[in-house]
């Protein structure tokens, strides 16, 4: 279709002078009365010209009129007193523009003191912002073809704006060649309390495309409002896994919070604020009598504290069902990729755990289900031929168990192949020749780097990434994973987490005048070691002979070179603390007890500390570090 | 059938350059010359793109599109906005309002059919 503006020009240009005249008699009135209802329709009129003159190709005019649009703008907000000068000057630029007009109607050039006229509008409104537009300059190297990845989580307004988000992504396919979709259904609520006008869906789209990353980010100028949009060049020759956003560390900002929650927690506020002016009002006048009105009120302020505390943590915490809620779908895809058949059986989906907790589970669990489908369950065949009904059943579930959560990844596959495994670990040099481990000690080889039993890497598992990964972030969560197995019956991956990040069960030690906490999930238990069973082995190392076994020995003083305690030498207590299934000793001064404690990040707050997992503030004000019993074996280990 | 515009400006030129536009591109037009204007013309029929300048006398944009939202019959209708560069802050409220994009004048009359694009399928 070919637009011929010109011939809407006869009707701009009626228009324009019906506007300068309306702006004149404006002008007029407003000397030396402010009215804001005239100022504005003297404002309106600049910005139609404007907005008019730029469209029907008038630059020039429409250049001079926005500087006066912006003087008009600034006195119409107040900015600017609405002063005689200006007034004055509003009514010779009046002028220029009419000249101006007479010049793009009759196609002549403007008149060269335009300029100059629109410079003393500028002038005139110092406090006013004029910015022309700079084009972006595109850089070489930001084109090129390149597989990007784009997460676009809409806001839930989206609809209400009269906007379809399926348009959003169809205009992203404009960009290149879209390879996948994915809808992320997690946020999608019951039936019961679904608002059909309220979006809930999130899409992730890898995209082939010359874009540049400001062309694909244009696409959702619309809808950036209130929306999540990650866009990220993807480098790597591998794809990542299909859901971007559980990747390590881009756990979402933001947290849906029930109203109730929330009112409950500003209660305890109030609560808090009654008993601290109670005490204040104490305090003010006070005699020993009161003695006991005090302990009271700080009775009821620890109270406080401590039910806020653990209804604050409430507030982080999740249905571990957000992240179970993908996986009926990917079930039925990879059993129909692989000519499989599975079912899902899902238990305890309502257990709450910390939302980073949940979010950072989600790949691992997909890994593991994703491997129980493809190594675990049976062709169908075979299946009936081992006696088993032909569809097999994944089982996720999760439970309660004392202050930590346990979740189970379950098939009733083929189970694992405990002489391969240990034959393969004898290659690797993980298990020595003879060696005859506990079942559990062989399956828990399949943790290790780079180990993998299937004899072909498979479309579905074989990404390059093996259970090391999903043991990672296991222990990057300070849980424990474990594989119980039976031949022919399946596998069960029961992985037990604590119940938030924040909160550490921990226990207590000092060391020379410092004290440290030790996360009480890692120790064994500790003793008072006698000289003799402490030895020297090579250069530095030093070991302590438990039950015959030698296990390396942490002087926890000379790691923090610390000052050690007098008489200290032989004297002072062992912990054996696990990690990993690998044990050593830690040479502490004492044991102060068991305690909670928060963890506060070192890197965010200070500097990365060898062998310290974070810090916390002890009850008396004092920080103390929290101990990284992971890093702090690797070290031991190492070296000895 | 054909599908239903309204625009909504004060400016004729402008109306008239928006409404020829889309009646090339194969819309029923309807014109309205502020938001209490529009809201009339429109009475209870059913637009399916409403293209709305913000400076209006009588009924402003945001006012207007504040109806439109509240409206069954328009409550989830693609509502454009005609805007300036400058108006950064009138661009978000009438977002808060319900508008659904926006358009920068000046504009081109094939710009114009770009951005509808985005908004109707």
């Amino acid at each position: 279709m070919e637009f011929d503006i010109s011939r809407f020009r006869d009707t701009f240009f009626q228009e324009a002078d019906e506007h300068l005249a309306e702006m004149e008699s404006g002008l007029l009135q407003l000397e030396g009365h402010p009215d804001p209802e005239i100022l504005n329709a003297v404002f309106r009129g600049a910005h139609s010209i404007k907005g008019a003159s730029g469209t029907f190709g008038f630059e020039d005019v429409a250049h001079f009129t926005h500087a006066m649009e912006s003087l008009l703008d600034g006195m119409r907000s107040g900015a600017l007193e609405p002063s005689a000068e200006r007034v004055g000057l509003l009514l010779t630029s009046l002028d220029m523009l009419r000249r101006l007009l007479d010049a793009a109607k009759s196609g002549a050039a403007a008149p060269p003191e335009a300029a100059r006229a629109a410079e003393l509008l500028l002038v005139a409104q110092r406090a006013g912002d004029y910015r022309p537009d700079v084009p972006v300059k595109v850089r070489a190297q930001d084109r090129g073809p390149a597989h990007w990845l784009v997460r676009f989580a809409p806001s839930e307004e989206i609809l209400r704006q009269g906007m379809d988000p399926v348009l959003v992504l169809r205009e992203l396919g404009r960009l290149g060649e879209v390879v996948k979709v994915e809808a992320d259904l997690s946020e999608l609520p019951a039936l019961a309390s679904l608002a059909p006008d309220q979006c809930y869906l999130a899409w992730s789209v890898e995209l082939e495309s010359e874009a540049t990353e400001a062309e694909i980010r244009d696409v959702f100028a619309f809808v950036e409002d209130g929306a999540k949009i990650e866009i990220r060049r993807n480098t790597g020759q591998e794809l990542p896994a299909p859901r971007a956003r559980a990747l390590p560390g881009a756990e979402s900002g933001t947290i849906r919070v029930a109203t109730g929650k929330v009112d409950k927690l500003i209660d305890l506020v109030g609560e808090l604020i009654i008993s601290q002016s109670m005490a204040s009002q104490v305090l003010a006048a006070f005699q020993p009598s009161d003695l006991g009105r005090l302990q009271e009120t700080f009775a009821e302020v620890e109270r406080y504290t401590r039910e806020l505390q653990e209804r604050l943590m409430r507030v982080r915490m999740l249905p571990i069902g957000n992240a179970f809620s993908r996986f009926p779908r990917l079930i039925r895809d990879l059993a129909a990729a692989t000519g499989k058949q599975a079912g899902l059986r899902i238990e305890g989906e309502e257990t709450e755990l910390d939302k980073s907790v949940v979010e950072r589970m989600a790949d691992p669990l997909t890994h593991l289900v994703r491997n129980a489908i493809d190594h675990g369950i049976e062709s169908p065949e075979e299946r009936v031929a081992a006696g088993k009904p032909p569809v097999g059943t994944i089982g996720l579930k999760a439970r309660h168990q004392g202050g930590s959560v346990v979740l189970e990844v379950s098939d009733d596959g083929r189970g694992l192949d405990r002489d391969r495994i240990l034959a393969k670990a004898r290659v690797k040099g993980l298990a020595a020749e003879g060696e005859n481990p506990a079942d559990e000690q062989i399956f828990s080889y399949i943790f290790e780097p780079g180990f993998s039993t299937a004899a072909t890497v498979s479309d579905i598992s074989g990404r390059g990434v093996g259970l090391d990964v999903v043991k990672k972030s296991v222990d990057g969560l300070n849980g424990a994973i474990g594989i119980q197995s039976e031949p022919g019956r399946g596998v069960i991956f029961r992985i037990q987490l604590p119940l938030t990040l924040a909160i550490l069960d921990g226990l207590l030690l000092r060391v020379g005048g410092q004290r440290f906490v030790l996360p009480l999930a890692s120790i064994m238990e500790s003793i008072a070691p006698r000289k003799e069973q402490l030895r020297q082995v090579g250069g530095s190392g030093e070991v302590i002979v438990l039950r015959g076994e030698p296990l390396p020995l942490v002087r926890l003083n000379r790691l923090f070179q610390i000052e050690p305690e007098e008489g200290s030498a032989a004297g002072g207590l062992a912990v054996i603390v696990e990690h990993r299934g690998k044990r050593i000793a830690l040479l502490v001064d004492e044991l102060l007890g068991q305690q909670q404690v928060v963890i506060k990040s070192l890197e965010t707050n200070f500097r990365k500390v060898d062998g310290a997992a974070g810090a916390t503030i002890l009850g008396d004000g004092q920080p103390a570090l929290i101990l990284d019993v992971a890093a702090i074996t690797e070290m031991a280990r190492n070296s000895s | 059938m054909p599908r239903t515009a309204l625009i909504v400006d004060d400016s004729a030129s402008i109306r008239e350059m928006v409404a020829f536009t889309l009646r090339e591109a194969g819309f029923v037009v309807l014109e309205g010359i502020h938001g209490a204007d529009a809201l009339q013309k429109l009475g209870d029929q059913r637009a399916d793109l409403i293209i709305t300048d913000l400076n209006m006398p009588v009924m402003d944009g945001l006012t207007f599109i504040r109806h439109v939202r509240s409206r069954p019959n328009s409550k989830y209708t693609p509502v454009l906005m005609l805007t300036t560069e400058s108006q950064l802050e009138k661009k978000q409220q009438a977002k808060a309002a319900g508008a659904t994009g926006w358009i920068v004048k000046p504009f081109h009359p094939a710009k114009l059919l770009e951005v509808i694009a985005k908004v109707l399928p």
